[in-house]
């Protein structure tokens, strides 16, 4: 083995020593880094007690309720499992839709119901001209098979990255 | 030209200094292209977005430079490892001269990654964990930087930032797994190896086209920086460019 040889293992194996420290380390903080928590694991009481966190979810069709002083809005915020109620006050960011993502940060009232200081409006990764996005939303009402042209959103790997 | 040229010649800064020289002007005159026909792309022909309107454009900046301050990450490190193995001069000067750019796109990224999540998601910044390692990549950069800066002796600055730039490359697979590993408030990939595109062809092009020119763009830079470098430090003539002069100057020695 020359020296240079040895200098390229010694090296290589660094790497793989500090690859495995560091999956061991995400793994160990992995609760703490997501950035908000589902419904479901507000309903089975895995979010911090008393203080503020976020929640993440979709904003359910038809739960957008808009109070008489025009600030104050209600809406369900879900993961199709569970369901939170949210009420904020103040002005919701342009995309904030029902049925897409949102993420809002606040405290849980003792009735369960979410009380948020900021909705922030989470949009996904499809990008498309509006005709398309109709033509596929239409094609999704009539059942129809899917125009190949068209910029199909794939199936995704799991998990709630679709929000 | 014969088909065997023989590469390891321009291992050596002494070789290798006329040969970028006359590489950049190429690659300089198909960024100016390649940008003018992105950006046109962009703004004018890719169609508006069914959700975001035109606040999106700024992907066709956003994402470029954000997989450029990623690549350039890895591309440094790895020149850095080749320098920490074979003792290489002109590897350790490559590693020094793509910090710079590799900063710079990640600042941007960050900065073109604010200016768009003020419209969509109603914040400037959050921290998410896509976000918060892209900052981290941006300190890390900086950590190579001035550690160089801060040893005076070649050698040891070589291989100190080397040894930072190598630990440093576990944050690139964190930042670009982060949308799947957690709840983060970034979206996901719109483009990837495993799943295909998720966006109209026209806005892909355009943004593929921006990649290429960021791409060519950076080598280019990094290519002048590197000549910079190599004058710096072996204090090789520079008034005048051509490359019989930088050859007496080094058979001189």
């Amino acid at each position: 083995m020359k020296p240079r040889h040895k200098r390229f293992a010694f090296i290589g194996l660094g790497m793989l020593v500090l690859a495995v420290a560091t999956v061991l380390i995400l793994n160990a903080f992995q609760s703490n880094l997501v950035f908000f928590f589902t419904p479901t694991q507000v309903a089975s009481g895995e979010v911090p007690q008393g203080r503020s966190f976020r929640i993440g979810g979709m904003v359910e069709d038809g739960s957008l309720v808009r109070e008489n002083d025009g600030l104050t809005v209600r809406f369900i915020v879900t993961d199709t499992a569970k369901r939170v109620p949210v009420t904020y006050k103040g002005i919701l960011p342009d995309l904030f839709k029902e049925g897409k993502g949102a993420v809002a940060q606040g405290k849980l009232n003792a009735d369960g119901t979410f009380v948020a200081s900021e909705v922030l409006a989470k949009h996904d990764e499809n990008y498309m001209p509006p005709e398309a996005a109709e033509a596929l939303a239409k094609a999704k009402a009539s059942g129809a098979q899917q125009s190949k042209s068209l910029v199909v959103p794939q199936g995704r790997q799991g998990r709630e990255g679709s929000l | 030209m014969s088909m065997d040229i023989n590469w390891l010649k321009y291992s050596s800064p002494q070789a290798f200094y006329p040969l970028a020289g006359r590489l950049i002007p190429w690659f300089a005159c198909v960024v100016v292209v390649l940008m003018g026909v992105g950006l046109y792309m962009g703004f004018f022909v890719a169609p508006t977005d069914f959700q975001q309107g035109e606040a999106y454009r700024i992907i066709f900046v956003h994402v470029p430079a954000a997989w450029m301050s990623m690549f350039l990450y890895v591309v440094m490190a790895v020149w850095a490892g080749i320098g920490m193995g074979l003792n290489a001069r002109l590897s350790f000067m490559m590693a020094q001269a793509i910090a710079p750019t590799g900063a710079m796109f990640t600042f941007l990224a960050l900065l073109t990654g604010a200016m768009w999540g003020k419209p969509t998601w109603g914040a400037w910044w959050v921290w998410d964990a896509r976000l918060t390692s892209e900052l981290i990549l941006l300190f890390q950069y900086a950590g190579v930087m001035l550690l160089r800066t801060s040893i005076d002796d070649l050698r040891r600055a070589d291989r100190a930032s080397a040894v930072f730039a190598l630990v440093g490359v576990v944050n690139v697979p964190i930042i670009y797994f982060s949308v799947q590993w957690w709840n983060t408030l970034h979206q996901g990939a719109s483009v990837s190896m495993a799943t295909g595109s998720k966006m109209a062809s026209t806005m892909l092009t355009a943004m593929l086209l921006m990649t290429l020119a960021f791409w060519l763009y950076s080598i280019a830079v990094i290519l002048a920086r590197v000549r910079c470098i190599m004058v710096e430090r072996e204090s090789l003539p520079v008034w005048n460019e051509k490359s019989a002069v930088i050859q007496e100057a080094v058979e001189a020695r």
